[in-house]
């Protein structure tokens, strides 16, 4: 007879609610007329949404400081073990629902395909065919978009607070599959979605075997798949470990390949490009948020004591990520194929901060590692939805224009939406009073409080670099006559236009007033063991 | 015991190298399948090295997960060969810098 497992379903329950509502979806999608089923499942969807952030709020207010722990940490490991809510993985949390509600409003928006949503009306149909015209003309929609999301959300929920291997790579999973489909949904250039899909998907299972099969050495080091026990077992090990650095390497190689850093990138700006800009948005923000918790939670949790071996492995390949992005990026001739090299080059700045692995001072609230990372998350990830969310709007008859050339003059044409991109591009270039520079300022202060100086030279410079070409865009915009007819700018509807202005507003208030949200992660305290 | 480990490491290898020079997303699809495979036949010798069974219970989680995958997968694969009448990985070349 097994026991049941103890569940404490309050600190849990966000998981269940988004994890609920996808299955709600699966059922609305099932039991609603078509006609319905769009406003019906955008609202399910938001609903969902603002409840689980409720409930996070709520459950983050009620964590609990251990007593045994050194440094501020909060909450505990629950469920049998297999997931921690602790400080940085609740505010986790509340992060990726607040991505996923502001991608909500692009994945909704139907202003643009003349009132249908901008995923694919069949994706069954060949693209180019008789059957996808009359999909067309029936004006049929994948309403199926909604679940996938929340499906997507709530494993990157889980995979942020996961303390157990297996629930990690399940998490994974459960994060990566609906995202592949996503990618193939797009309406207009289904060729290079369902490429990208292809792409992506390949790559991605490649990359997650390697997690699985570190998971696996792992356990046949340390007898367990448990982070904590997993950190007994590397705190007291009296030989070198073969056994253990092969583990953590390939584990590495499955987690830096979720966050697209060099050299596990290449899948990054062929599907940043081919994937519908909506999901796009939505999968640079929040896939990235989550699988950059996951990767601190395993080496600093289960690895810690193992620091100086994988420490020094994660300063070269941050070094190599922000160089590679910020050069590379130069040379792009599409905006968001610009925008996937400088998310490369963004994983590397977080990972200055991540591999300083910077704890703090015991029982005061300073900038760590950790807190300095969640920072930089919400601001890259606000900042990242917004600038896909103006790409979605430069457009002319053949769907959006992601050319750089046809964007030439954008800002004569509509000085607005060209003005919050700019801000977006300073942004994430890190310019003062912007949040984005807050953001840098943070990562790189943590890692000089943590003694890896050279890095943070070399983060500076990069950065400088990755001005560059920023910059060039504003002066494409600004300042460049336009070519021809110029850029044509679609009118936005009201839930794009709101997306884009709270970015926007959240990116300037972050630079001006980081206060407030820099107070909050310091509180965060470290990950619970 | 060893010999378990050592046949669970040639097959991932094997996978791994499969994936990297086989050009037919199918057959690269079943590489990485035959790397799951490798990863499970690990699972299970740790856990029968360590008397526990974590490592057990692990191997039917990745059976379950490989299965939805697959799933996935050949959604995205038949949907590619239908448009293109071409599985290879090659001949996929729209997106380029």
């Amino acid at each position: 007879m097994i026991p049941a497992a103890q569940l404490d379903y309050w600190v849990l329950s966000p998981l269940f609610v988004v994890a609920g509502f996808a299955v709600l979806g699966l059922i609305l999608e099932a039991a609603l007329g078509r006609r319905y089923r769009f406003v019906v499942q955008t609202i399910a969807t938001a609903i969902g949404l603002v409840a689980a952030l409720v409930v996070s709020v709520l459950v983050y207010g009620d964590l609990r400081t251990p007593e045994e722990a050194g440094h501020v940490a909060r909450g505990a490991v629950e469920a049998e073990g297999a997931v921690t809510v602790d400080g940085p993985g609740v505010i986790t949390w509340i992060m990726l629902l607040v991505f996923a509600l502001l991608s909500l409003g692009l994945f909704a928006e139907r202003r643009f395909e003349a009132g249908m949503s901008p995923f694919t009306g069949r994706a069954a149909d060949i693209p180019g065919s008789d059957e996808e015209s009359q999909a067309v003309q029936h004006r049929l929609e994948h309403t199926e978009v909604f679940p996938l999301m929340l499906f997507a959300l709530s494993g990157m929920m889980l995979f942020a607070t996961a303390n157990d291997l297996i629930t990690m790579f399940v998490a994974l999973e459960v994060l990566s599959l609906p995202l592949y489909v996503l990618c193939a949904l797009s309406r207009r250039r289904r060729l290079i979605s369902q490429e990208a899909a292809m792409k992506y998907f390949l790559l991605g299972a490649f990359s997650s075997v390697f997690f699985l099969y570190g998971a696996a050495l792992a356990y046949g080091y340390s007898g367990s798949l448990n982070l904590t026990i997993i950190d007994e077992a590397v705190s007291a090990r009296a030989d070198s470990g073969g056994l253990l650095l092969v583990a953590m390497a390939m584990i590495a190689v499955g987690l830096l390949f979720k966050i697209g850093a060099v050299p596990f990138h290449a899948w990054t700006p062929d599907v940043y490009q081919g994937a519908p800009t909506p999901v796009t948005g939505f999968m640079a923000a929040a896939t990235k948020a989550a699988a950059f918790i996951a990767l601190m939670r395993v080496f600093f949790v289960a690895f810690g004591g193992a620091s100086w071996d994988w420490r020094p492995t994660f300063w070269v390949v941050a070094v190599i990520t922000m160089v590679f992005g910020s050069v590379v990026a130069i040379a792009q001739t599409d905006v968001k194929r610009m925008l996937a090299y400088s998310s490369i080059a963004h994983a590397g700045f977080l990972l200055v901060g991540f591999s300083a692995a910077y704890v703090g001072i015991a029982n005061e609230a300073v900038l760590t590692s950790v807190s300095s990372v969640l920072f930089y998350l919400v601001v890259y990830g606000v900042a990242t939805i917004g600038a896909f969310a103006v790409v979605s709007v430069v457009r002319d008859s053949a769907g959006e224009t992601t050319h750089l050339a046809k964007w030439t003059g954008l800002g004569q044409r509509s000085p607005w939406l060209a003005g919050t991109f700019a801000l977006f591009m300073l942004s994430f270039a890190g310019i003062p009073l912007t949040a984005g520079f807050i953001g840098k300022w943070g990562v790189f202060a943590a890692a000089w409080a943590g003694g890896t100086w050279p890095l943070v030279v070399i983060g500076v410079l990069a950065s400088a670099l990755a001005a560059y070409f920023y910059v060039r865009v504003i002066v494409l915009m600004f300042f460049t006559e336009p070519v021809g007819d110029g850029p044509t700018v679609a009118a936005p509807g009201v839930l794009t236009t709101v997306v884009i202005a709270l970015a926007a507003i959240v990116t300037v208030v972050l630079g001006v007033l980081p206060g407030p949200l820099l107070d909050i992660v310091q509180h965060a305290g470290a990950f619970v063991r | 015991m060893t010999e378990y480990i050592t046949l669970s490491f040639l097959l991932f290898t094997i996978g791994a190298v499969g994936v990297l020079v086989r050009r037919n997303a199918i057959v690269v699809f079943m590489c990485v399948e035959l790397m799951l495979n490798a990863t499970n036949l690990a699972f299970v010798s740790f856990a029968r090295q360590h008397g526990n069974l974590d490592g057990q219970t692990a191997a039917f989680f990745v059976m379950v997960v490989a299965a939805a995958e697959v799933v996935i997968g050949l959604a995205i694969i038949v949907s590619i060969y239908r448009t293109r009448r071409s599985t290879s990985v090659d001949e996929a070349n729209l997106l380029k810098a």
